[in-house]
């Protein structure tokens, strides 16, 4: 099949998805098998277009022109690629993740779960695939709103109040800033499409570069860099399948995804450096790290600890993509892999936890990995590859990373990233460490917990053997971010 | 026959059938021949509008006595676009008008009801279409007449109230308007509009032109309800029945900026204006208006109030763009005025079907109603998102325009104002969604009828709706109708600037 019909069907497949699911209210079983049917066909697209893309086809479509400056495009370009790759596999991981998880815990209104699930990742592959920066904002904008039904899920006086800090700080950002910013590089650069090398260069005052830029970075709440990344902790309230896949991977990378190809492709890389527009924003990116990580130490609920461990991860890539040489925007995409399979492993073990032994906070986890050993092991293995150890996959981004700040001698930064990952392992080993060894609490009785239901089980250790599997062979998502950083 | 006529026939339809339909006893037949002129009204005005974007002006000299001297009808295409709106908005309000009424008007004022309609829709037509500035006096007192009488048909008593003060300020708007006439009349000799922009430069150094065109803005802002004379609105608006609320907010207003636009820019011309304070002037009200009315918005109780100030912090975006005075800008105004008839229209009629199956328009009774009413909350959802200026639908259009307008003329205050009147208009359209979209904490209120037992609402006003809601979406992706159509008319209004 064409390579362009691919591309519709993939946006499109869960898009149908999730009418079926709608109508299929009252045949719980159909209904889980229309999505699990979609995300195993959308899993196929995207690694067929994968290999297509590796084969040098670059598909590219106009699909409507609607005034000057908005027009919708599609098409396929390394680092697009790469978010879709990671955000339509684990879709099919995280359904069967969900199957368990939903009926496990007995949620209700599961119908509006799966529909609203299906359109958010809809509009994920669609912002993967944009061509232009209205396309990327129309879905980025259809993302926020199809998620706040998943988030407020609960329906609970919490839940109401999560919603609004969500949508409030989401939208807030996306119309006051972003919105603007789009506006401003349009009226500069007449154009809005995707180009290799940017299209402000040579249009724009380098004097303001540095003004627009700020506007597009903080425009992009979904990157959550402080001060925006209260919504990310306040979305917690949403089911653990929705912050494993939205929160950790489909809505938070599509932030990051903004702003990775902002800078490479509207800016250009070559133009930051020149117009030293990022000089000033690299320590917001910074910043959040340390102080995200700081305040993960602090929580003792588990999905708020992740959640923070999530900021900070998050604005590792921005920071890359701030820095802007080849091999940090490299660093940057491969993070957006090597994360999101580490962070929804980690997600997947706390919603296990909650199922199988009803427990959220960290402090009543004491000895319960001798329960739930699968569990358990799963965390260790994920939380290693996010402190960035071998052999897990979450260090050749850091490596790269690492790389790129060593190249520009921005000694206090690599500092930074040191004392980061050191603050990783403080915060996340010892969930694990006191899992396994410490003793339970005094009265507590462990026999009766035992592992979480099955499909849980599978899609969790499917996750952490990807990140021992992607130390050994990162080729896929090496080549893909290699060729995003060098332009071609 | 017909199209030698067209323009004519737009605007004496309604009036011919309103008296007939006054006579008759029983509403439901009243209904049925007002829906059916309306949509042939509404083919008219689209064979029209496809008439003058191939053929050029329309000049139709009524009774065959040519212009100056007998009234003139003229149609360009920014009022053929306005004509266009007006009787679309109307043909599509009647259907959803025969349940609405129904439920809240008593049954022996049914077919008054209409002939009232159709005066007012006769009123609203002419205003667009007439050439003459004392004839569009004329339309003007029968479409308020006739919209005082419709506003009063509510059943709340504080409708008649409400009808009152609209009366009362809606007469004041008209007289001062009479007088601008009148001192234009005493210096010109003439009355029709396009001698009218051919006497007035001479003049315009001349203190009674200034005071005319004075008197003449002050009264339209007043129908317009322009920050800070839109204190008739919110009440009237509130208190109305649902139908005159749906069909005064997108089109009475409009109307208003329509006139305003002719005013501006075909009578007299921007230069002339842009000497006076005028333009300054209309670009602070129009910033504290977008800014106060949609905090005010808010902070309401009732969703029909709320969405009536959201009406009035609108009109200040539509005129944003006449301030600006350029070629995006009035792009932007025509644009939003077409637009905004669509997001009002349709968040109007889903507000009407909840006040259908519940009885009362205040939010408090709307708890938990998302479920029973699926459609009815996605419409106002869309609709809302519309009004935000969401990608994807028509608001968005109208935003974009409105601030590259602003970004042109370097005046990144008004950029700062337009977007953070878009993040006010979040809070108000959420705090509606959030009510419908949760349930209420305490379940004991039994004087609301329970919420378990709410059906979705009928199909004759969910069609209209969602003919309205996919209207918002399709206008968001596809707008030859709207900026295409719109950049043409400007360019007549605002003739040399096209590069």
């Amino acid at each position: 099949m064409e390579s362009e019909w691919l591309i519709i069907l993939s946006i499109l497949l869960p898009l149908i998805a999730s009418v079926l699911i709608v109508f299929s209210d009252k045949h719980p079983n159909l209904r889980e098998s229309i999505t699990l049917v979609t995300a195993s066909l959308v899993a196929i697209l995207v690694c067929t277009l994968a290999f297509r893309l590796q084969a040098g086809e670059i598909p590219k479509m106009e699909l409507l022109d609607i005034a000057p400056g908005i027009s919708l495009s599609l098409y396929i370009e390394p680092l697009g690629m790469l978010f879709a790759l990671v955000a339509g596999t684990l879709w099919l991981v995280t359904s069967i993740y969900a199957i368990g998880y939903m009926r496990g815990h007995h949620e209700k209104n599961q119908t509006r779960f799966y529909a609203a699930f299906a359109i958010a990742i809809s509009s994920t592959l669609a912002a993967a695939f944009a061509g232009n920066m209205f396309t990327l904002f129309l879905c980025y904008e259809i993302l926020t709103i199809s998620t706040y039904p998943l988030v407020t899920h609960a329906g609970t006086p919490e839940a109401k109040r999560s919603g609004r800090i969500y949508l409030g700080i989401l939208l807030g950002t996306s119309i006051g800033f972003q919105l603007l910013a789009i506006l401003i590089t349009w009226s500069v650069a007449g154009t809005l499409d995707f180009t290799h090398g940017g299209i402000l260069a040579g249009k724009l005052d380098p004097a303001y570069a540095g003004i627009l830029y700020a506007l597009f970075v903080f425009g992009v709440g979904k990157a959550a860099i402080m001060p925006f990344h209260k919504w990310l902790p306040a979305a917690m309230v949403a089911p653990t399948p929705v912050s494993a896949l939205l929160h950790a991977v489909a809505v938070v990378k599509a932030g990051v995804f903004t702003i990775l190809k902002v800078t490479i492709y509207i800016f250009g890389s070559d133009f930051i450096l020149q117009a030293g527009a990022s000089d000033w924003l690299i320590w917001f990116a910074a910043v959040t790290i340390l102080l995200a990580s700081l305040i993960a130490m602090t929580k003792d609920n588990l999905k708020a600890r992740l959640a923070y461990s999530t900021v900070s991860q998050l604005s590792y890539i921005v920071l890359g993509a701030l820095i802007a040489t080849e091999i940090s925007i490299q660093g940057a995409s491969m993070h957006i892999a090597m994360h999101a399979f580490a962070k929804i492993t980690l997600f997947f073990a706390a919603g296990a936890i909650l199922v199988a032994a009803h427990k959220t906070d960290i402090s009543q986890m004491h000895g319960l990995g001798r329960a739930m050993p699968i569990t358990f092991t799963a965390f260790t293995v994920a939380s290693l590859s996010i402190i960035g150890l071998p052999p897990f996959g979450g260090m050749w981004s850091k490596w790269y990373l690492a790389q790129g700040v060593v190249q520009t001698e921005q000694w206090i930064l690599l500092a930074v990233l040191m004392i980061s990952s050191l603050l990783n392992i403080f915060y996340l080993l010892p969930i694990a460490i006191r899992g396994f060894f410490a003793k339970p609490h005094t009265g507590e009785q462990y026999t009766e917990i035992k592992e979480a239901p099955k499909p849980m089980l599978i899609a969790l250790s499917v996750t952490a053997l990807a990140s021992i599997a992607l130390f050994f062979y990162p080729d896929p998502f090496y080549n893909l971010a290699a060729s995003a950083a060098k332009g071609h | 026959m017909i199209e030698s006529h067209l323009s004519l026939l737009i605007v004496v339809l309604p009036l011919i059938t309103a008296p007939l339909v006054a006579v008759f006893s029983r509403g439901r037949l009243a209904w049925a021949l007002c829906t059916l002129v309306c949509w042939v009204v509404f083919v008219f005005a689209g064979w029209q509008l496809n008439n003058v974007l191939s053929g050029g002006v329309i000049s139709y000299a009524m009774g065959g006595w040519a212009p100056p001297w007998g009234i003139e009808y003229r149609i360009d295409i920014a009022n053929a676009l306005v004509a266009l709106i007006v009787s679309g908005i109307a043909a599509i309000t009647l259907p959803y008008a025969l349940h609405s009424v129904i439920s809240e008007i008593p049954e022996k004022q049914h077919s008054l009801f209409y002939a009232a309609f159709m005066l007012c829709l006769t009123g609203l037509l002419g205003i667009a279409l007439t050439g003459d500035i004392f004839n569009l006096f004329v339309f003007l007192e029968i479409s308020s007449l006739s919209s005082y009488a419709l506003i009063s048909l509510g059943k709340k008593r504080q409708a008649l109230t409400a009808a009152y003060q609209y009366l009362i300020m809606g007469t004041i708007g008209a007289t001062f308007f009479l007088i601008g006439i009148g001192l234009l009349y005493a210096m010109t000799g003439t009355l029709n509009m396009a001698d009218l922009s051919q006497r007035l430069p001479a003049l315009f150094e001349h203190r009674t032109i200034h005071t005319a065109f004075a008197f003449i803005m002050v009264g339209f802002a007043l129908k317009l309800a322009l920050f800070p004379l839109h204190l008739w609105l919110p009440n009237a608006y509130t208190y109305a029945p649902t139908v005159v609320t749906v069909f005064l907010a997108a089109t009475a207003t409009k109307v208003a900026v329509y006139v305003m636009l002719r005013i501006i820019f075909s009578v007299f011309n921007f230069s002339m204006i842009a000497d006076t304070p005028t333009d300054e002037l209309l670009l602070l009200l129009c910033v504290i208006g977008i800014l106060v009315m949609s905090i005010y918005a808010i902070y309401q109780k009732d969703s029909k109030r709320l969405l009536a100030y959201s009406s009035v912090a609108q009109i200040g975006y539509m005129m944003l763009g006449i301030a600006f005075g350029t070629m995006l800008g009035l792009t932007a105004t025509l644009v939003h005025m077409f637009n905004h008839a669509l997001m009002k229209g349709a968040l109007f009629m889903a507000i009407g079907a909840l006040v259908y199956r519940v009885g009362s328009s205040r939010l408090e009774n709307f708890a938990g109603l998302g479920k029973q009413m699926p459609w009815t909350f996605a419409a106002i959802v869309i609709g809302g998102l519309s009004l935000i200026g969401v990608p994807g639908t028509a608001g968005f259009i109208s935003k974009w325009y409105l601030v590259l307008a602003a970004i042109e003329k370097q005046n990144w205050f008004v950029v700062a104002v337009i977007l953070l009147g878009s993040l006010l208009a979040v809070i108000y359209v959420w705090k509606l969604v959030e009510v419908l979209y949760f349930k209420r904490a305490n379940e004991q209120d039994q004087s609301i009828p329970q919420a378990a037992l709410v059906k979705e609402a009928p199909l004759m006003l969910l069609i209209p709706t969602w003919i309205l809601v996919l209207a918002n979406i399709y206008f968001g992706f596809s707008t030859d109708l709207t900026v295409g159509v719109a950049e043409r008319a400007v360019d007549m209004l605002l003739p040399g600037t096209k590069e």
